[in-house]
């Protein structure tokens, strides 16, 4: 059974078509690297996928483990083993980045019918998954993201990553506005959390992302729909020629 | 125990006072007495506030005044156990501990105790008899009754309260906490006055809480009268918890002279119909007033807050954040003025109110005001009225965090930035932990909460804040 299976999904919102039947398989272990130009529904089928409600599916379906997501409420697809890394991490101010991951672990375990941590053992774990993005500041007294840099930002989406070990991450852009050193942390961060019963979803504008986190699968995503799948050559194949080609196979 | 029953309206309570005024008079100076008169004077003319006074828009007190109530002339004749009735539940809080049962000071040697280096803490009824002088310099100086009816009516009939006197150079660096408890079996009407005096160059910091033990009507029309010398410093805490039976009126004068330093923080937590008016006057210059205030209403209770800073003098500053969490069907009310005298140059005046509405049926009024004739100063001013943000709750949904503890993360990030001011740690950590059982509907005080909260899912907030 993959674990993801996206059949003829169409979504709009506020009237207006977003993904106009897309088709789409996951399997555990593999990577997929989603591209394509500007507004062409990349971020829509993440949000989708998360649980965002200001969406709203026409037609199709989206299977996760074989059973329908779409209308399961947001914390429980995470409980599932859903996760989002965001495009544009919130910044809350006042809430600190440890009492918001002390909740959010405890009600994963208590979904898994797991007592909660301890607050020793929850920040032992806070410190050994903060070593693997190589987050050094201290973090337990920040709140969440607020006065984050950009790079500290995406960083502290692989963070919180790593702390729920999610079975399907969607990563939206995590690469955009990274220097190539905050690039290499967060991609390292990915490659280590890769496992044969997990997937990602990689979503990117550029190859370079690429060159560390390679992927089984790059599609290019045009005007709602995938026009185009392949290895990985395809997205050097992007970099080099940019969308033009494709669009104009389209076209023919 | 002298005592009468009745509706309180205003020929009712001038022929009460005109009944039991030898009692009332029983330790007053000249100078008192006259004062009495005048505030008699001014009442009869004035009356209660009704919501045709620009003030009082939004606070009804019809509802608080329809009952009969209790009022005593004398003290309960039976010694009080407090330690029977009261254990403050703040832990590791060292303070001198003082006591008010039913608009009465509580003691158990003496009713007002003057330390060696000439502070005088204790019983109002005891000061004014025993210490007219510095009574006359400034009771009823500070609190303008003319313009205030409920202010008038408290200064005809006050009787007891808390009097402070901290001489020059004097810090106390014990926290003074006076605890305000109304327990009885009967309705009861309360006025208790409040008077403290801060030389030049002293500290003090004073923790005021407001409890209910009994769930019986009750009606509380405080006024506290504050002077804060050259150079001295004020850190004052209020906490209100009432039950939903109490309606709470408390009217605070602050005076300030050069350099003196004032910080209040009113945290109401619960109550009936509350309403805070704090009145600052900036009169020396340099002086610094910063005025804050919480609130956490829900079910029918309403919390009106009423500031008026006064900037007399140049280079005055004043810094005023309030911030609401409404549900249900509650409301609140903000209302704050900044007056700048055209010889207060160089003022700095900032003023904040931040509400968050959990419902559509919950209520808040925010007016934000100033009132500027100097010409070199800064000033701003800004009022908030929303929901939570519902970006935030999706970023804290998408990590698994139920739509429950949720709202209460951002509820509690929203509230905490006030309780952040205060000073005192093991005060703030408590008051913190108080927030997060307010927010879950746990808070001990009002049985109420636990009929509110069946109505609710099982609450899962199970963060043990002072481990982490």
């Amino acid at each position: 059974m993959p674990l993801l299976e996206i059949k003829d999904l169409r979504v709009s919102i506020n009237n207006k078509k977003i993904i106009k039947g897309l088709n789409l398989t996951v399997n555990e272990g593999e990577v997929h690297a989603i591209m394509g130009p500007n507004g062409t529904g990349k971020s829509t089928l993440a949000s989708v996928i998360a649980g965002r409600e200001v969406f709203t599916v026409t037609e199709g379906q989206v299977l996760y483990k074989g059973k329908d997501l779409l209308g399961i409420p947001v914390e429980t697809r995470s409980r599932e083993g859903i996760f989002l890394g965001f495009q544009y991490p919130i910044e809350i101010p006042g809430v600190s980045m440890t009492n918001f991951m002390k909740t959010a672990v405890d009600e994963h375990r208590k979904y898994k019918g797991l007592p909660s941590l301890s607050a020793v053992d929850f920040l032992k774990l806070m410190e050994e998954k903060k070593k693997m993005v190589e987050i050094q500041s201290n973090l337990t007294n920040r709140s969440v993201n607020e006065g984050f840099s950009g790079g500290e930002k995406k960083r502290n989406e692989i963070f919180q990553m790593a702390m729920l070990e999610p079975t399907l991450a969607i990563l939206d852009e995590t690469d955009s506005g990274l220097d190539i050193d905050a690039l290499k942390i967060v991609a390292n961060g990915v490659n280590k959390l890769r496992r044969p019963d997990n997937a990602f979803i990689v979503i990117t504008h550029y190859q370079r992302l690429l060159d560390y986190i390679i992927p089984d699968f790059v599609h290019v995503l045009f005007e709602g729909r995938i026009v185009k799948s392949g290895g990985k050559e395809l997205a050097l194949e992007l970099e080099a020629k940019g969308y033009d080609w494709i669009k104009q196979e389209i076209e023919n | 125990m002298k005592s009468a029953t009745l509706v309180p309206e205003k020929e009712l309570l001038a022929g009460l006072f005109e009944k039991f005024k030898s009692d009332i008079c029983v330790n007053d100076s000249a100078y008192v007495s006259g004062l009495r008169q005048k505030a008699l004077k001014a009442f009869s003319d004035r009356g209660f506030p009704t919501q045709t006074i620009e003030e009082w828009r939004s606070t009804s007190l019809i509802d608080s005044l329809t009952p009969e109530y209790n009022f005593y002339f004398s003290p309960c004749e039976e010694k009080v156990d407090i330690e029977k009735i009261f254990r403050c539940e703040i832990h590791n809080f060292e303070t001198l501990l003082f006591t008010q049962v039913n608009g009465w000071y509580v003691y158990k040697q003496s009713p007002l105790t003057e330390l060696p280096n000439g502070v005088i803490v204790g019983s109002m009824a005891t000061a004014i008899k025993t210490h007219p002088e510095l009574i006359s310099k400034h009771y009823g100086k500070i609190a303008d009754f003319e313009k205030n009816g409920l202010t008038a009516l408290n200064t005809v009939f006050a009787q007891d309260g808390i009097f402070i006197y901290v001489p020059e150079n004097i810090s106390i660096e014990k926290p003074i906490q006076m605890v305000n408890i109304v327990n009885t079996d009967e309705n009861l009407f309360i006025q208790p006055r409040n008077l403290i005096i801060l030389g030049k160059n002293s500290k003090l910091t004073l923790v005021y809480c407001d409890d209910s033990i009994k769930h019986k009507k009750s009606f509380i029309n405080s006024c506290s009268e504050v002077y804060i010398d050259e150079n001295a410093s004020l850190d004052f805490y209020k906490l209100q918890n009432k039950d939903s039976l109490s309606t709470v009126i408390t009217n605070s004068f602050y005076h300030q002279e050069k350099n003196s330093r004032l910080n209040t923080n009113t945290l109401t937590f619960n109550g009936g119909v509350i309403r805070n008016e704090t009145r600052v006057s900036l009169k020396g210059s340099g002086s610094d007033a910063k005025v804050y205030g919480l609130y956490l209403m829900d079910r029918e209770q309403h919390v009106d807050n009423q500031i008026y800073i006064d900037h007399i003098a140049p280079e005055t500053s004043s810094y005023e954040q309030f911030k609401g969490i409404i549900d249900d069907n509650a409301s609140a009310v903000f209302n704050g003025h900044i007056h700048v005298c055209r010889d207060a140059q160089k003022t700095e005046a900032y003023q904040s109110n931040k509400n968050i509405l959990l419902t559509d049926t919950a209520h808040v009024s925010s007016m934000p005001f100033l009132e500027i004739y100097a010409d070199d100063v800064k000033c701003s001013h800004g009022a908030t009225v929303g929901q939570l943000d519902p970006e935030a709750l999706f970023y804290l949904k998408s990590r698994g965090i139920c739509d429950r503890n949720a709202r209460m993360l951002l509820m509690y990030a929203f509230a905490t930035e006030i309780a952040n001011k205060i000073t005192i740690e093991v005060l703030r950590e408590r008051i913190e932990g108080m927030i997060v059982k307010r927010l879950k509907g746990e808070l001990s005080i009002c049985d109420q909460c636990v009929l509110h909260c069946k109505e609710k899912d099982a609450i899962n907030f199970e963060i043990d804040m002072s481990k982490i």
